[in-house]
């Protein structure tokens, strides 16, 4: 049973002092990260493989987690970017006919320490108050003291390069399609792959069901470096360009702004989360740091064109500045809950992009549209060119 | 707005939640609301809720009636359950919405049609390309029997059109399939039954879900139950959230959601939706999908704080969700899906034990009563604070094997874990203790493994506990965060709960108190709703304003319900307006007490001495009220009293004299007071000897019960031998209280309210059954019909006597008989009754409010309340019966109580408000037809009249031999029937015929089958039957004024004017 695998001790200590003691799972040994919370109910797999989560510890706020073990399919990537898990209670026993590894094993596997029994909620309501902050989970150190002192000690995101540890080095070719129950993920035959429009997708740390999304819409997919040039993107003659996700200041990636900025105008564009803060720096706007970030899957998100709400998943700790973009982009959408900049479109431009994930997983499928919206921006391009996306809108207000 | 009438199994207490939070925010909006339900015990029928407040029958004609004179712009059915929206459909068909330009809002027929009618919406799902259980529709025997052949057995067979799953059932054999067919199709108002490829054992989930007038659409709350498919989602454990599936599966199940509400075109408000995963292949099928507030969706509420009946009422007048705040964090909007950061568990509780001859196994029909929710960190934690909320003398998983958990204890066992029912969990937690491994239990029961390891969880941490010596700080901390409760550890350790207890105190290990707040603490929150938890930090800040605490009523069960939650309500709502903070205790989910809105601060935990005094000790309240929900705060008086709780009002001193049957009867004879000659009896010769010295007939029970359960009217030796032969051994440490029945007396109940100066009636209740029939059961009349003005002020200086001696200081309720014009004693409640609400609403005064003040020092004369006030017009309350429920118990009405709800009818006379009461009760009477006639020798004598009336009105008479040459010897004509021995065509034929329009059968020795079986079948038939004939002349008084005139329909607000004005 469980309960007797609860011996060993861990800590978890913030830079500012406060401590938590619990008992350790995954693998032994330190994380240091930011520590942020994550408020979905389900999808921790999702979570723990989001590259976007580099550099964080996450803490769960529903405490039990575990419960239906891990899978080959539920992956965002290819190993866990999470550098250490924080939850009330882990199932090391799991329950559910998909599961073939329990979360216990699997961090053990990415050598990524985890966290149980500890006040979670206490430690979501310190941060909420007192706004994210480095910490140190520990199975190996256990004094208080010590555990602090390298909390103060580790670096802050804001200024980091974290894309540079996550991203692809090199670019590939895309080729898996939306899951199904039952039947896996679907993957088009090399037939039909060859009509298809391609879409360069930039990785800063990309969730393999942005992909799959890309894929499943009718797109031919290539994945490109972070660090690719203007030049070398659009090598591969693409017929529009993705940007995407990604962990930490977009500030800091002054490549990828200036490479975007080259872009703009000349294929149709879309960027999610940390692709669309390139975007606003690109166009000249600016990106500040959140207190303590948007990260789950209940985030109401108003599209302010139709007035209709999307129930989003979301994950960033920055934000795009609307004040510094009035002029050189149209804000298209609004988070409900604190009024932050969630969408942008281009003034004459044929782009737009979101801060939160329409690709989901975790999350609602609320906002899987802009997929489609992308691709029939591509297929409007080449006859409208910088006026694409007020013939796509055009088109939209019409049916 | 439509309420959903009585309380029934299927139709609790939670429309009476979700229809007041409607009211309350339709009122908000400056609407005027016009409130149609025959329920007088909820609060929405409190006069100050809607405008115009009508107690009606929840019919077509009188809805006609109150739409013709009110001429409402609107019509909103989906917050009264099935029973309101049926009756919209009815009022939507038969032209009358259109006649008088009535918008249905909230959904529209369309919408509703298409959910409720399977084949409408086997159609619309397939459209969708949403996958469903094999079926096929079948109106007929014979259509039945032509799908059978293709879908193959076990089947499930489920009747169109009606609510908590009437008639539903699992056919796994042919014969089974005959049986169950035939009732299936009677129990269906449109005669349709639905045959279904049987899909038990599949994993079953529900989603809450809320839609906009903008198509804006959220999922509030997902639930997984622990019971697989089989057993009907009121009956089983459920759990907040789900928690067996990925994001991936949770999010297919979101989809569909969303492609259902918007496919079946629900425009605005809630709508709850049930899928069946195949555990092994994760095959998803849609179940069914309620178009409407439902009793989910209370839970949901309650589970999430999110309030989805405010919110789809708001909906519904054309609000978009985006433009709601949530109340709770106040600056986010109500358009989002809540997060929650503990774990929600919901148990049924059920009332086997009252029915006798009812299998306690369940099924795809519910059979629960009412239910009990709890909040932990965990899972385990919840599931354990969930049993001990349950108030069945469980705190643990106790065993539940009594002959111990040996080899021949296993097939048992297993076939316990194979059949659903009440206990299955206890046998879970045995099978596992016996070593069966969890897999095997899984393979027995379905029940998916996560549940069943946490289960093993809580049995290794008590097979540790045995095993350990003295308990340490860290050890009891991880017990009490499992959730095991002082009582299960002190029973375990044969410490006892009090020395565990103590070592809590000593080791300084207490609960803290954490927020529900829709959002994990994403968000402040401003609503001081909470639940205990071992865990680091308190949230709780306590206030340092002037506090009461009012205990609630716990999960409903038969004679404890929705009238005692109805008190703490109004206790919570005036000492509001007193200017203290009120601080509300509850673990029912389906309650208006347990709407966050309600008191100050809401506490969600168990009813037990250990959990309230943690939050006494947090709070420090100045007093706490126990009267109010009914037995189960008041047996925690004494001990929170030994403890240094102030209880307000009567001291529970008064309350044990009242209770404690040695010292009531020595009350009683101090007073000079009369009640039956009775004896307290310990063991089986103590009991039979009092009976022979008292004489039969006796009537006999265990002492300490609500609702009397085990209570029994024996007529001689060998009925009481059979009955002490089970009872004693049931309750060992209290003793039987044999009394003599009354035989033929006129029972009374009277309500009333004390302060420290005066005594004032409330109400005296007339009995309309005689003494022997339950109070909860019996139909009363307010004020008397039958009493003379000396017996009513002897009544009076009774209660008067018995409220000064007890010290009564607020409310009393005394039950009386009256026989050979004598006034006996029989009880004596020091605290508030099930008959309350009813009292407050024919008197237009609200006792239960003023009993409140009263409780905090103020006095009777400056609340105005100084003489009793006797209305003009007559309240007339009756009940509502679950036996439909239970196949084979025989409906027969006793000293045991077996209703859930009530009715009430009002008018100028006896005979009218009786026949709206019957007509509410959802048994309307006939005006013409065959009355069927068959009563004991006893009743003989008191037929005369009873057949005369009927023949004068012009109703043919039927009887079996004895009573047929009895009523023709009166020179009255009467056709012969057939006993069923007798062979076909029999009474029962004639019944299942429809030839008989109603039934008078009052019953020989118990176990009659002949009489059963009538009673039976006309139940199934809904054939309105009389077991008194009491009942029965009352019957007859009414059906003469049915003849007479038709229902003219009057606002209570009208009554109750008149009634100030007295």
């Amino acid at each position: 049973m469980r309960q007797e695998e609860r011996t060993k001790r861990a800590m978890l200590a913030l830079a500012d002092g406060r401590v938590f003691s619990g008992y350790a799972f995954g693998a032994t040994g330190e994380a240091v990260g930011e520590l942020v919370f994550n408020t979905a109910m389900t999808g921790y797999q999702e979570v723990l493989t989001d590259p976007s989560y580099c550099g964080q510890l996450v803490c769960m706020t529903y405490p039990e987690i575990g419960n239906v073990g891990v899978n080959e399919e539920d992956a965002e990537s290819a190993r866990i970017y999470v550098e250490g898990l924080i939850v009330k209670e882990c199932w090391r026993m799991p329950s559910n006919w998909r599961a073939r590894m329990s979360l216990d094993e699997y961090l053990k596997r990415n050598d990524v320490p985890g966290i149980e029994g500890i006040d979670t909620r206490a430690l979501v309501l310190h941060i909420r108050k007192h706004g994210a902050q480095q910490g140190v989970l520990s199975s190996v150190d256990l004094d208080p003291q010590s555990l602090v002192a390298k909390a103060r000690a580790a670096p802050s995101m804001v200024g980091c390069d974290l894309v540079s540890r996550v991203a692809c080095r090199s670019a590939y070719d895309w080729e898996v399609g939306e899951w199904e129950l039952g039947g896996g993920f679907k993957r088009p035959g090399p037939q039909e792959m060859r009509d298809r429009p391609r879409v360069v997708a930039v990785d800063y740390g990309i969730k393999r069901n942005i992909l799959r999304c890309l894929t499943a819409v009718g797109f031919r997919v290539t994945v490109a470096p972070a660090g690719a040039t203007a030049q070398e993107i659009l090598a591969h003659r693409p017929d529009a360009i993705f940007l995407s996700n990604g962990p930490g200041d977009p500030a800091a990636l002054p490549y990828a702004r200036d490479t975007i900025a080259a872009l703009l105008g000349k294929r149709p564009l879309f960027g999610i989360c940390l692709g669309h803060q390139i975007i606003a720096l690109a166009l000249g706007g600016k990106t500040y740091k959140l207190d303590f970030g948007h990260h789950g899957t209940n985030h109401p998100v108003v599209d302010l064109k139709t007035g209709r709400v999307e129930i989003t998943s979301q994950n960033h700790g920055f934000a795009a500045d609307a004040g510094s973009l009035s002029g050189l982009a149209e804000l298209s959408h609004v988070n409900l809950n604190d009024l932050t900049v969630e969408g942008l479109r281009g003034l004459g431009a044929p782009f737009f992009s979101v801060q939160y994930h329409p690709e989901a997983s975790p999350g609602p499928h609320d906002a899987n549209y802009l997929f489609r919206r992308f691709y029939r921006l591509t297929e409007l391009f080449p006859r409208y060119g910088a006026q694409a996306l007020e013939h796509l809108e055009a088109e939209q207000a019409a049916s | 707005m439509i309420g959903s009438g009585p309380i029934t199994i299927g139709q609790a207490c939670e429309f009476d939640y979700s229809g007041t939070q409607a009211l309350k925010a339709l009122k908000e909006e400056g609407l005027r609301v016009i409130l149609l339900n025959s329920n007088p015990a909820t609060i929405m029928t409190d006069p100050e809720f809607a405008d115009r407040t009508y107690v009606e029958p929840l019919t077509a004609e009188v809805a006609a009636e109150i739409i013709a004179r009110e001429r409402p712009d609107a019509l909103l059915p989906t917050l009264g359950g099935q029973t309101a929206l049926n009756l919209a459909i009815e009022l939507a068909e038969n032209g009358t919405l259109e006649r008088f330009d009535v918008e249905l809002i909230g959904a529209s027929l369309a919408a509703i049609k298409k959910a409720e009618d399977r084949d409408l919406f086997r159609r619309a799902m397939l459209k969708i390309g949403l996958d469903l259980p094999a079926s096929a529709i079948a109106r007929s025997v014979a259509e039945a029997e032509r799908a059978l052949e293709s879908l193959g057995l076990p089947v499930i067979i489920r009747p169109s059109r009606t609510l908590g799953g009437t008639g539903g059932a699992l056919a796994q054999d042919y014969g089974e399939f005959r049986g169950k067919l035939e009732w299936g199709l009677a129990s269906s108002p449109s005669h349709e039954v639905l045959i279904e490829e049987s899909i038990a054992g599949w994993k079953e989930f529900e989603l809450e879900v809320m839609r906009d007038r903008a198509d804006n659409v959220v999922v509030i709350c997902s639930i997984e139950n622990l019971d697989p498919m089989g057993v009907h989602t009121g009956d089983s454990i459920t759990v907040a959230p789900a928690q067996t599936l990925t994001d991936k599966e949770y999010q297919l199940m979101r989809d569909a959601a969303q492609r259902i509400i918007r496919e079946i075109g629900v425009d605005t408000g809630g709508s709850n939706i049930q899928f069946a995963i195949h555990p092994e292949t994760g095959r998803m099928v849609v179940i069914e999908m309620n178009p409407r507030v439902s009793r989910s969706s209370a839970l949901a509420s309650k589970a999430t704080g999110f309030p989805i009946a405010k919110i789809a009422a708001r909906l519904a007048v054309g609000y978009r969700l985006d433009e709601l705040s949530n109340d709770i964090t106040r600056k986010t909007p109500a358009c989002f899906e809540p997060t929650i950061d503990y774990v929600v568990t919901k148990l049924p509780r059920f009332a086997f034990e009252k029915f006798r001859g009812a299998a306690d196994e369940l099924g795809p029909q519910m059979k629960s009563v009412g239910e009990a929710m709890a909040i932990g960190r965990t899972f385990k934690e919840s599931l354990q604070k969930a049993l001990r909320s349950l108030e069945v003398d469980s705190f643990g998983f106790e065993s539940a094997c009594d002959k111990g958990l040996g080899a021949p204890a296993r097939a048992a066992l297993i076939e316990r874990l194979k059949t659903p029912n009440s206990r299955r969990l206890y046998y879970v937690a045995d099978a596992l203790r016996m070593g069966i491994s969890v897999e095997e239990v899984c393979a027995w029961t379905r029940i998916d493994a996560w549940f069943a390891r946490a289960i093993a969880q809580i049995l290794a941490a008590e097979r540790a506990l045995k095993a350990d010596g003295p308990l340490g700080q860290d050890r009891l901390r991880e017990l009490k965060a499992m959730g095991f409760s002082d009582r299960r550890i002190g029973d375990l350790t044969g410490a006892g709960e009090a020395a565990v207890a103590a070592r809590r105190r000593e080791l300084k290990i207490a609960p803290v108190f954490k927020t529900v707040d829709t959002c994990a603490a994403e968000f402040e929150a401003f609503t001081p709703y909470f639940y205990s938890t071992y865990e680091g930090e308190d949230e709780s800040r306590p206030s340092s304003k002037r506090k009461i605490m009012i205990l609630g009523g716990g999960p409903n069960r038969i004679g404890q319900g929705i009238e005692f939650d109805y008190c703490c309500v109004h206790a919570s709502m005036t000492l509001r307006e007193a200017g203290f903070e009120t601080i509300m205790v509850n673990c029912n989910p389906e309650t208006v007490s347990t709407d966050y809105d309600v008191s100050d601060r809401l506490y969600f935990e168990p009813l037990t001495f250990e959990d309230v005094s943690a939050i006494v000790d947090t709070e420090r309240p100045e007093g706490v009220i126990v009267q109010f929900g009914g037995q189960t705060p008041l047996k925690l008086a004494a001990p929170l009293a030994r403890a240094g709780v102030r209880i307000l009002g009567t001291s529970p001193d008064a309350i044990d004299r009242a209770e404690d049957r040695e010292r009531f009867n020595a009350l009683v004879r101090a007073l000079k007071l009369k009640q039956p000659r009775g004896t307290l009896a310990r063991t089986p010769q103590e009991a039979l000897a009092g009976a022979a010295r008292i004489g039969y007939p006796v009537l006999i029970r265990p002492s300490y019960v609500l609702g009397g359960r085990a209570m029994e009217v024996l007529w001689e030796e060998s009925g009481l031998k059979a009955y002490v032969a089970q009872a004693l051994m049931a309750s060992e440490t209290r003793p039987l209280l044999v009394d003599r029945y009354l035989e033929g007396a006129i029972e009374v109940d009277v309500d009333a309210i004390a302060d420290d100066e005066r005594v004032v009636i409330g109400g005296m209740m007339e009995h309309v059954e005689p003494a022997g029939i339950h109070s909860g059961d019996s139909a009363c009349v307010l004020p008397p019909r039958a009493l003379d003005g000396a017996l009513i002020a002897e009544l009076a200086r009774c209660t008067r006597m018995l409220a000064r001696e007890l010290g009564v200081v607020g409310l009393i309720n005394v039950q009386y008989a009256i026989f050979h014009g004598e006034v006996y004693v029989l009880e004596v409640n020091p605290r508030a009754s099930r008959t309350v609400p009813f009292v407050s609403k024919a008197i237009g005064v609200p006792l239960a409010k003023l009993a409140a003040q009263v409780m905090i020092g103020r006095k009777l004369a400056d609340l105005g309340f100084a003489v009793e006030r006797i209305p003009r017009h007559v309240s007339v309350k009756e009940s509502v019966f679950p036996f439909s429920r239970f196949p084979g118990v025989d409906p027969l009405l006793g000293p045991e109580m077996k209703s859930t709800g009530e009715v009430m009818g009002i008018d100028e006379s006896f005979a009218s408000a009786y026949a709206r009461a019957q007509t509410a009760a959802l048994t309307p009477l006939p005006r013409a037809g065959t009355v069927f006639v068959s009563v004991r020798d006893a009743d003989k004598p008191r037929l005369e009249s009873l057949v005369r009336g009927l023949r004068a009105m012009g109703f043919r008479l039927g009887a079996t031999d004895g009573t047929a040459r009895f009523i023709r010897g009166l020179g009255i004509d009467c056709d012969a029937v057939r006993k069923v021995a007798q062979g076909s065509p029999h009474v029962v034929d004639l019944i299942r015929r429809g030839e008989v329009a109603m039934v008078v059968n009052t019953p020989e020795a118990l176990g009659a089958a002949d009489s059963a079986s009538i009673r039976r079948t006309a139940l199934e038939l809904r054939v309105p039957y009389f077991t008194t004939i009491a009942g029965a002349q009352a019957a007859v008084e009414a059906i003469a004024e049915l003849k007479r005139a038709r229902f003219a329909v009057r606002a209570l607000q009208d009554y109750h004017r008149a009634c100030s004005q007295l």
